[in-house]
């Protein structure tokens, strides 16, 4: 069968902050699954098709001229009626992913919180900051259409949306992350043991680690390292810090900081600074400070790497960069396409590694759910697929 | 949900007109996000009806998961056997029954076209209500 069906959700593990499902909600979040599969792998390729059959052909025939950026292939993508319907099922998608999540965490919140508060007895892996400022750029906007986005709590000691997102990557994804939705972390863990299998790191950092999908891997992967996850989200950092207890990773902490004024870390004190998925959810100038405050932690010869979906460049064609610019308008990442607009080998030279020693690879999920799959065709969903751009490099030895 | 709750995202739109301590879990977990909601297709309310269609379907899957399960689970304790469901084949008058059943059924789901038929098919009976009105106050 060449039809490729997504894992069950009960494949996902349940570790011990996990929210618990009912029968029909774990039905709910199958079906949305399957049908995000369905709409990115037999509705979304007519957007190309429509596209090249008539959406040009036409705009070329009255303007005797092609597409000057995506923003004007964009308004005439708009009027076609395949985009319009693949556009309006996307979002419905994502509303009912939302609500279904929310559904299931709210109505067991108050479990779900003193479940972490006993995981967290005792417990030195979380700091939290009663003053904490939470960066404009996130109170902005609800990321990913999740009302309350990261940082919102709706009583003391509430984990509700890290919970809610924790459970539902799993749709949005199709399953393509694994079992604990872990697969970019995994990805470049392997990725950086193989590449330097002399590398040793003591202390690493994980800038906007969220719950700490993508960092318990690095944990996992280097035992003897203390891994330092920073985020400005208490219901994320709460809940992270209760989840690596469950799952016995004890060499990380989950530390309430912005990115972009990490006055609690010394000088040159992590040998590596990572972030998985985080820059597109910063803003135009925030991205800015927080390079220079990798620059700062970093050591000098240290390991700077950031997973992302790839920048918009000259190669990419206009079309592709439209259909990735979605997720940046209609799922609520709106700093996406201007973030992708900039040029990596700039923002590396501001994180202090110089030009020639920039580096970019692809790579791709590691996925338990899907060994078979590993290496297989993966249908290109812009900004959706499990396989990533990661740039980056080696600090300068010297300052 | 009895715990009091606080922050931006609290129900607070309901929360003036509703009694937030008994609903509030229900209506939260549908709130809206932040920024206006973009439509795709050139009439909103089309897009309207398409998200409820597609919530309908979500739960027509839930129920047929479920049907799934009750099936394997009374056939792993000995009550009945998935094969028969498969072999059965009705007689006469349960086929009668089970085939009206589909009829109606399509019926339900396509009333909508049904009725955009008859309007080609009898244009006497397209007047406008408020023409009627005005002809019935004349009657």
């Amino acid at each position: 069968m060449s039809y490729q069906l997504p894992p069950v959700w009960t494949k996902l593990q349940q570790h011990a902050v996990f929210p618990e499902f009912n029968h029909d909600e774990r039905a709910r979040y199958n079906f949305l699954a399957n049908l995000n599969r369905y709409v990115s792998t037999v509705i979304a390729p007519g957007n190309k098709l429509a596209y090249d059959r008539r959406v040009e052909p036409n705009f070329v025939k009255e303007h005797d001229r092609s597409f000057k950026d995506r923003f004007e292939l964009g308004e005439a993508m708009k009027q076609d009626s395949i985009y319009q319907m693949w556009a309006a099922l996307r979002r419905s998608t994502m509303e009912m992913r939302q609500q279904n999540g929310r559904a299931v965490v709210l109505r067991q919140a108050e479990q779900l919180a003193s479940k972490v508060a006993e995981l967290l007895k005792g417990n030195d892996s979380l700091q939290l900051k009663d003053d904490f400022m939470v960066p404009p750029y996130l109170t902005h906007v609800d990321n990913h259409l999740m009302p309350g986005s990261y940082h919102t709590e709706y009583f003391s000691g509430d984990v509700s949306n890290a919970a809610n997102y924790d459970s539902g990557l799993f749709v949005t994804s199709g399953g393509m992350l694994g079992s604990l939705t872990d697969g970019g972390g995994r990805a470049i863990a392997a990725w950086v043991k193989e590449t330097y299998p002399n590398f040793h790191p003591k202390r690493i950092m994980d800038v906007g680690c969220g719950l700490g999908h993508n960092t318990l891997p690095i944990a996992q992967a280097f035992p003897n390292a203390v891994v330092i996850g920073i985020d400005a989200g208490t219901p994320m950092l709460r809940y992270g810090a209760a989840r690596a207890h469950s799952l016995g990773v004890h060499n990380v902490k989950f530390i309430q900081a912005d990115a972009a004024d990490m006055k609690e870390f010394t000088d040159e004190s992590f040998d590596w600074v990572q972030t998985t998925m985080f820059l597109h959810e910063t803003g135009g100038k925030s991205i800015h400070a927080i390079f220079n405050e990798i620059k700062r932690i970093l050591k000098n010869g240290g390991l700077n790497l950031h997973i992302e979906q790839p920048q918009y460049t000259s190669d990419m064609s206009m079309y592709e960069q439209f259909m990735r610019d979605w997720d940046a308008y209609y799922n609520a990442e709106p700093f996406w396409g201007h973030m992708h607009d900039l040029a990596p080998v700039d923002l590396m030279e501001e994180a202090g590694v110089p030009r020639d020693k920039f580096m970019q690879v692809g790579v791709k999920a590691i996925n338990d759910l899907d060994k078979n799959k590993r290496d297989g065709k993966v249908t290109e969903d812009y900004g959706r697929s499990p396989i990533w751009n990661v740039f980056g490099g080696w600090k300068s030895a010297t300052n | 949900m009895k715990t009091e709750l606080s922050g931006s995202h609290a129900g607070a739109s309901i929360s003036e007109t509703s009694p937030v301590d008994t609903m509030n879990d229900i209506v939260m977990a549908g709130n809206k996000s932040k920024g206006g909601r973009p439509y795709f297709l050139e009439d909103p309310a089309v897009e309207r009806v398409l998200n409820i269609s597609m919530a309908i379907a979500a739960d027509l899957a839930v129920l047929h998961e479920r049907l799934d399960t009750i099936e394997r689970l009374l056939e792993a304790r000995g009550h009945l056997s998935r094969k028969d469901i498969e072999a059965f084949v009705p007689d006469d008058s349960v086929a009668e029954e089970r085939q009206t059943w589909h009829a109606r059924f399509s019926a339900r789901i396509l009333r909508i076209i049904q009725q955009e038929v008859e309007a080609v098919a009898k244009p006497e009976n397209n007047v406008p209500m408020r023409t009627i009105a005005d002809e019935i106050n004349e009657m």
